[in-house]
């Protein structure tokens, strides 16, 4: 087990011939740290599985260098870095039985037949493949032969990290609960370095200690579930994590607070009255309210999700989403909205501008 | 519950099933109705029951022909197939390459037969054939007309050259289906590279491999043209494979019945064996 470290790496596919190399991921400098349960989220195509792949040494980044505990293993080919990989569709090797699949990572390391005999019941007990052990794996459905190649990632011992990408895709909804969980007990237990790929933000959140947002290739923000969802640190996080998003819409500022909608908006920090640049207030829907006093609104929609409300409102152009509590009025004439100041952020380029006290 | 009953959907299956008895059955019965009688010619007919059959069994001519056709498509089996799977291993998987080899295994297969057997033939002459020439000026006493050795080397050779490519390029196609995700998998389970092709790529081949070596089973089975072109079956009858027989009895020899016995037990031996291999082969398919 070890740290994981990545220096400067970006990777390019190679172009097609007269066009600039596009690179996913690109400057991507994260650490990871050794024990954690990470979870790689982002839109499809934004790099994630580039970035696993050049982790486990399936891709040697086209720039930088990847270290383990300060040591160089950019040129290292993926058999010497201990990783455990595990793909969005089952691999299994159809003419093994089950016990053979599970068994077949430890003996091509020549781990002795009584050891691999006890480890691969351990982890067939875990994925309750125990009674299947004998079973030849071809024989198996989707979600027993994905369970497989978890089992076949998880069965190791001697791996620094293991990679999970987007692992669960084939597997249905009450199996993935149970899966995910277990994968999370299993961090607990064992303490190892775990990397979860998704586009799943529930997904990412309930796995994840600490949870890689990227986008466009880069990393935008590393933080805890909380951390981002209070103090996302570029609108992409704003939007993509929470549901429904954040609320992003154009402001100004005038004499150090944000003005939309020509309402002075009382805010948690004190805002630098030079800024420049495109600029925008991000609200979470939780965070608006209906007052007698702020910005007035038309109701547009209203979407009833049992526990709460979500409201759809505009002002002018702009389109803001609440959430309103279930027993909460929605007030029927001329409606007003207000912000709640401790939870107003403010984006320069996309990019939040840094608070002193955040 | 009234059902009307209506066979008119029968007409439908008229138009195949004329087709199967003009182009199967009727010219099979034929064939069946010269095995078992005698002819003189003028359309007369003798019932002789199993004689044919017995006589074709209990030959030591029929014995032969089959032992030597056997030993043929045995040996271009041992050769062709491992060898055709080591070409597609070795051929590029991307970039420009790929249609070049992929042109250059086809041109083989282009080549009509008898062409092939008349290329051969004049490639192996000792004394002008480049081959011929070749292994005898490097001290090899070669000479494919008079040797039953140097025969059958130039026979398999030939074969081996015309009909490899059609191994490489369904083993090519079985393994360009074979998804990256595999390889990686195997990669970080650290196999080594004849683990990757005795777990993934094998495996992976095995539906195209079967139909290939049924291909090259049926085929080689029945040459015809290119030994005869090449050969002629001989020196002697050494390269007399069973369908070079067959001709010599039925046209040659005119012997009518036992060429027509000689058919059906041919037609069986092929039939038997394909299907025994088949069923052996995907046994386990389907689970």
């Amino acid at each position: 087990m070890s740290q994981i470290e990545f220096k400067n790496v970006r990777h390019a596919y190679p172009p097609p011939p007269g066009q600039a190399p596009v690179y996913a991921p690109k400057e991507a400098s994260p650490t990871w740290e050794d024990g954690g349960a990470y979870a790689l989220l982002g839109p499809s195509g934004c790099g994630k599985t580039t970035l696993l792949n050049i982790i486990s040494g399936l891709l040697t980044p086209s720039e930088g260098s990847i270290l383990f505990d300060g040591q160089e293993v950019t040129q290292l080919p993926t058999t010497e870095r201990h990783i455990a990989q595990v793909f969005q569709f089952p691999v299994v090797y159809d003419t093994m039985t089950v016990f053979d699949n599970l068994a077949f990572p430890l003996r091509n390391r020549g781990v002795a037949e009584a050891r691999v005999k006890q480890r691969v019941t351990e982890i067939a007990d875990m994925l309750d493949l125990s009674d299947r052990l004998g079973q030849r794996a071809a024989g198996l459905t989707a979600d027993g032969k994905q369970k497989i190649s978890l089992g076949r990632g998880l069965v190791r011992e001697d791996v620094n990290a293991i990679l999970f990408d987007e692992p669960l895709t084939v597997i249905d909804p009450h199996l993935k609960w149970q899966l995910r969980s277990k994968l999370k007990e299993l961090h607990q237990r064992i303490g190892m370095t775990m990397i979860y790929v998704t586009h799943d933000q529930v997904e990412a959140l309930t796995f994840a200690d600490k949870v890689v947002v990227m986008y466009d290739g880069g990393v935008v923000q590393v933080g805890t579930p909380v951390e981002l969802f209070n103090r996302p640190n570029h609108t992409f996080v704003g939007y993509f994590i929470g549901s429904p998003g954040m609320n992003v819409l154009p402001c100004t500022v005038d004499h150090g607070q944000p003005v939309f909608a020509n309402t002075r908006l009382e805010s948690g920090y004190p805002v630098d009255k030079n800024l420049s640049g495109k600029l925008e207030i991000g609200i979470r829907p939780e965070f608006v309210s209906f007052s007698d006093d702020g910005i007035p609104v038309a109701i547009e929609k209203v979407e009833d999700l049992g526990r709460y409300q979500v409201v759809t409102v505009r002002h002018e152009a702009e389109q803001i989403k609440m959430v309103v509590g279930e027993d909460q009025a929605i007030p029927a004439q001329s409606p007003k909205i207000s912000f709640a100041a401790d939870n107003l952020l403010l984006y320069r380029d996309d990019w939040a501008v840094e608070t002193e006290h955040a | 519950m009234l059902k009307t009953t209506n066979q008119k959907a029968w007409w439908l299956v008229t138009p195949v099933l004329l087709l199967v008895a003009f182009n199967a059955f009727i010219p099979l019965m034929t064939v069946v109705n010269y095995a078992f009688q005698e002819t003189f010619g003028n359309n007369q007919f003798f019932w002789e029951g199993t004689t044919w059959f017995e006589k074709v069994l209990r030959s030591e001519r029929f014995h032969d022909a089959l032992g030597r056709q056997m030993l043929f498509t045995g040996m271009i089996l041992v050769i062709e197939i491992p060898l055709g799977i080591a070409v597609a291993l070795s051929m590029p998987r991307k970039g420009p390459w790929v249609s070049v080899c992929l042109v250059l295994m086809a041109l083989p297969l282009l080549i009509p037969w008898n062409v092939v057997g008349a290329m051969w033939n004049i490639f192996a002459l000792p004394d002008i054939g480049l081959l011929g020439y070749s292994l005898n000026s490097m001290g090899f006493d070669y000479n494919f007309t008079r040797q039953p050795v140097s025969a059958w080397m130039t026979t398999v050779l030939m074969d081996v050259w015309h009909w490899t490519s059609l191994v490489v390029l369904l083993s090519y196609a079985g393994l360009c289906s074979i998804p990256d995700a595999y390889y990686q998998a195997a990669h970080i389970d650290g196999a080594s590279p004849w683990a990757v092709f005795r777990y993934i790529q094998l495996p992976k081949m095995k539906r195209v491999l079967t139909i290939a070596i049924l291909l090259r089973f049926m085929d080689s089975f029945m040459i015809y043209t290119e030994p005869f072109v090449l050969t002629g079956g001989g020196p002697g009858n050494t390269t007399t494979f069973l369908s070079i027989d067959l001709v010599k009895i039925a046209l040659g020899q005119f012997d009518l019945g036992p060429a027509a016995a000689m058919s059906l037990i041919y037609f069986l031996v092929v039939l038997l064996i394909c299907w025994v291999f088949y069923t052996v082969m995907m046994r386990n398919e389907d689970q």
